[in-house]
């Protein structure tokens, strides 16, 4: 049975009632007094020079306040990035520079040309639908292999060369990688693309930018999975803005995926014209233009080989991979195909040598950054599809083969880097087997026959890194950033918590699950704890909320501010009772000395903290509040194993998904019904990957599928209800609430489950030729793989 | 500029409106009525969905003015005058039927909507009515679980 409240406890969560009464507070429902509002002026062409910008007609329309083009953004920084990969050869990546507004030239559809600011939205948009930008069109580079080829366009002429940076891991593997494929008994390969994904959060993004003239102050309210890392990137690399001088707000944010992530040209523009125009400047992005400008994901070309021997031991793995900056490179894009990646290729098993090669690219596209998983859910792509087929190649059950390898000793170093702490692969592919009924599959395959229909069985591991990451570490892999998170604990008078935490909640229930811990820690009701987030005005420097990090990282520094809180309350229940605070225990919302009934209540110690009249004034301070920086020894290593049955109808090619099973292991957890969600939501996603959604761009760059008309989004008739489970747990070893994290363990761990079906229904019917299709499988994808 | 006058949860209201106004905007900007979202700009993902004289409508795709003397009903109308959830509400609260809580109005009004045409749909019958109402956080796994748990079929909602 789970707990009725605190850490275990399904506690229903408070944020769904401002919810499901429309008293939610997102950033376009933010309008400030005097508030005028900008509309941008985009690019329709994917590269040209930009020549001018004719905004004549635009300054005489009604309302208009006034255009700005680059030349008007004087003192105004690129948009910084992140991480500095550096290539195989120890040279930096290349690192173009990344403007608010396109100067000299025009690089992907949707860049911003021109910013027009209007008295209302409608005149703002009106206006810049006459702003005429004089651009010569050039010729796009679109296709990642052409990009990189002899005497492709350039899509930044400064830097030289489309290759942002090739690089190997782990370079001292190579040769001894090369060595076990050429003595290999058999050797898989596949081609596979990882496709292009839009992260359709369904807020679209809005920025509201305010300043007063009378303090210097600027404020961007906007909407962030991280508002700290904002206002650093904004303020120190953009603007020119110190911290103090700078607040950065996140209210209620609709979702994010990994694209509220970034640093955007719309919030230094927004922030930058309040202070040129002294009165706030709002923009709301239309569905249309997030198409175009929020960072796409994904988007890799990958050859994956695997050797094995004759038994079916993995020997080694070998990958090359096209990786797609875009046009510009995104806040922390590098970092997605190479260390987010490259770490992971080992997955559930044992396998010694390992070598990862990726080439990252700048084409004439949107650019692209981390999405839901960001490189772990490519690596598992690869990895669990090359399995698939060498379990076909060999004659071999790929439960069984995957079986046969996985990691069954703790702590365990890859290949790639990095030591999983603990995990029970077995576990959870046990639990699979049992919660997707695999022994009734040949059953309910004949019942789909029956209809003329073919069924098709997937299953697959996912391993993934989370609780992004050890500042040493990834300080020495490149990021330009530490990966800590904070919390202060505030404990008021009458023993009221406030927790004020760096990670930000758009989704997640962070203010009813941290409450949960803390109402745990010291037994009083989950009431009597706030959870306070997503302003750098009222909350401690964190790094914010995306790679599952938010409870294994932010939930530690809350843990930890917590246990200081309370070891000082300690020490003042044992001077009201007269005691050692050695001996004083604290359960159930009471100190008590131990081996007596002597106790006072957490209210009368907090209190005591505040009124302190008989207080060790002469040892302690009055007060009861303390900040922890968290910054974690190691990732943590989210895992499990997920099942998926398909129909396909052999006369359309359709696809359709029958169920859905996932056995995760998360390590321990604080609402298994959050967790639930999590999990179906990141399902839904990477079906939606695998069988409806994809980038389409065409040869000149573009984007064909911009609208809900186009891009296929998952809907309630497309998905069936899931069965999952996350009853194994191998509580994380390292984090105080040994636990690991599970936002994206859905998206990582489903596209290869109903590839892996798909394949596996058309090779059961007899089209023994096919060893894979590309995603999205459409039908007329599946169609024609079956015709041959 | 035209005058429109209408009933919004209850309440008589009127303003001066655009011939463009859209009844989303109309009731976000004009009304100060925030919760009705907008997601999209081609009328496809339900945000804005609200009740015009008891039918389910998406709020971006009529003009303010072809409300004029409508009885509407938004999210904000929804609860009991104490705040009190309705029963819908609460089955989403209970079930987990939200995350993000961006498409959550437009769901919440479909589902009403669906409820009253067919008090006790099956699970097939309310995925295929909330085919206008995209969610990006839940899978709509506990949307559904939820509407069910509505319409009492509490025994009809899968398995977890």
């Amino acid at each position: 049975m789970p707990k009725d409240f605190g850490i275990g406890a399904n506690s229903k969560r408070r944020e769904d009632v401002r919810f499901l009464t429309g008293d939610g507070r997102y950033t376009d429902d933010i309008n400030l007094h005097g508030q005028a509002h900008v509309a941008f002026v985009r690019s329709e062409v994917a590269h040209g020079r930009l020549k001018g910008v004719d905004s004549s007609a635009a300054e005489k329309m009604p309302g208009i306040l006034r255009v700005f083009t680059a030349a008007d953004l004087s003192g105004v920084g690129g948009l910084p990035c992140g991480w500095q990969v550096t290539d195989r050869h120890g040279n930096p990546m290349l690192e173009p520079k990344h403007p608010v507004l396109a100067e000299d030239k025009v690089r992907y559809v949707g860049e911003a040309i021109a910013a027009v600011v209007a008295e209302t939205e409608a005149q703002a948009r009106d206006a810049a639908d006459t702003v005429i930008p004089d651009i010569e069109a050039l010729p796009a580079v679109v296709d990642m292999k052409g990009a990189v080829a002899e005497g492709a366009p350039l899509v930044h002429d400064d830097i030289g060369s489309n290759l942002c940076y090739d690089w190997g891991f782990v370079e001292d593997n190579k040769a001894a990688v090369d060595e076990a494929f050429a003595t290999a008994d058999h050797v898989t390969s596949l081609d596979l693309v990882n496709n292009r994904m839009i992260p359709n959060a369904m807020e679209p993004r809005v920025a509201v930018g305010d300043y007063s003239r009378a303090t210097g102050d600027s404020t961007l309210y906007t909407t962030s999975q991280n508002p700290h890392v904002i206002r650093l990137l904004m303020g120190a690399f953009v603007l020119g803005i110190p911290e103090h001088k700078l607040r950065v707000v996140a209210p209620d944010v609709g979702g994010g995926f990994g694209s509220k992530i970034f640093h955007y040209a719309e919030e230094a523009f927004c922030t930058f014209a309040a202070k040129a125009l002294n009165r706030p400047v709002k923009w709301t992005c239309t569905r249309s233009e997030s198409f175009v400008t929020d960072a796409h994901g994904r988007d890799h070309v990958t050859r994956i080989e695997l050797a094995l021997d004759k038994e079916g031991h993995f020997k080694a793995i070998r990958t090359d991979t096209y990786a797609n900056m875009g046009a510009y490179l995104s806040t922390f894009a590098p970092s997605v195909p190479t260390w987010l990646h490259g770490t992971l290729m080992a997955g559930n098993y044992k396998t010694p040598l390992i070598y990862v090669n990726v080439k990252a690219v700048f084409t004439n596209t949107v650019p692209v950054d981390a999405y839901r998983g960001a490189g772990r859910p490519e690596a598992t792509y690869q990895l669990e599809r090359v399995i698939d087929k060498a379990a076909r190649e060999m004659g071999m059950d790929p439960v069984a083969l995957r079986r046969k390898n996985f990691i069954t000793e703790f702590p365990y170093a890859t290949p790639v880097a990095v030591q999983y702490d603990t995990g029970d692969y077995i576990a959870t592919m046990d639990k699979l087997e049992e919660i997707a009924d695999l022994a009734g599959f040949e059953a309910r395959r004949a019942e789909s026959a029956k209809k003329g229909l073919l069924r098709g069985l997937g299953v697959n591991c996912y391993i993934e890194a989370c609780g992004i990451a050890p500042s040493n570490l990834v300080g020495q892999l490149g990021a330009r950033a530490g990966l800590y998170e904070s919390a202060t604990v505030r404990v008021n008078a009458t023993g009221g918590v406030v927790v004020m935490t760096g990670a930000h909640s758009h989704g997640q229930g962070h203010e009813t699950s941290f409450a949960q811990v803390i109402a745990d820690m010291i037994g009083i009701p989950e009431d009597q704890v706030d959870v306070v987030h997503g302003d750098t005005a009222n909350t401690p420097m964190g790094m914010g909320t995306y790679g599952s990090r938010s409870i294994a990282v932010g939930g530690s520094a809350m843990v930890r501010a917590a246990g200081k809180v309370i070891d000082k309350a300690r020490k003042i229940a044992a001077h009201l009772m007269e005691a050692s605070p050695e001996d004083i225990e604290l359960k159930d919302g009471k100190f008590t000395v131990a081996g007596t009934d002597k106790s006072v209540a957490w209210g009368d110690v907090t209190l005591a903290a505040y009124v302190p009249h008989n207080y060790p004034l002469e040892d302690i301070e009055p007060g009861l509040e303390e900040t922890s920086f968290y910054d974690p020894a190691n990732f943590t290593y989210p895992a499990g194993a997920y099942a998926c049955e398909v129909e396909v109808d052999p006369e359309t090619g359709k696809v359709t998904l029958c169920s859905f099973a996932a056995a995760d292991d998360f390590g321990n957890i604080i609402n298994p019904m959050i967790v639930d969600g999590q999990v179906h939501g990141g399902i839904a996603q990477g079906v939606g990957q695998a069988l409806l959604e994809g980038a389409a761009y065409d040869a000149s760059g573009q984007l064909l599928n911009a609208s809900y008309m186009d891009y296929a989004m998952p809907r309630a008739d497309d998905l069936p209800s899931y069965v999952v489970d996350h009853s194994c747990q191998t509580p994380c070893t390292h984090n105080p609430l040994g636990v690991k994290g599970c936002g994206e363990a859905g998206a990582i761990g489903s596209p290869p489950a109903v590839v892996n079906a798909v394949v596996d229904a058309l090779q059961r019917g007899g089209h023994t030729d096919v060893t894979h299709i590309d995603m999205p499988l459409t039908p007329s994808r599946v169609w024609a793989a079956m015709q041959g | 500029m035209t005058k429109v006058s209408m009933t919004v949860n209850g309440k008589s209201v009127s303003g001066e409106v655009e011939g463009r106004t859209l009844l989303v905007d109309f009731l976000r900007e004009g009304l100060e009525l925030t919760g009705t979202h907008v997601g999209c700009d081609t009328s496809q993902c339900g945000a804005c969905v609200v009740h015009v004289d008891g039918e389910a409508v998406k709020s971006c795709s009529i003009f303010a003015a072809e409300a004029e003397g409508a009885e509407v009903t938004t999210i904000e109308g929804m609860a009991a005058p104490d705040g009190t959830l309705s029963p819908l509400q609460q089955a989403f609260q209970d079930h987990h039927g939200l995350q993000c809580g961006f498409c959550t109005p437009g769901m919440v009004m479909s589902a009403a909507a669906l409820l009253k045409e067919n008090p006790r749909p099956t699970e097939a019958e309310v995925r295929d009515y909330l085919e206008g109402n995209l969610c990006r956080c839940t899978g709509y796994h506990n949307i559904v679980k939820a509407i069910m748990a509505a319409s009492g079929q509490e025994a009809a909602v899968a398995a977890e």
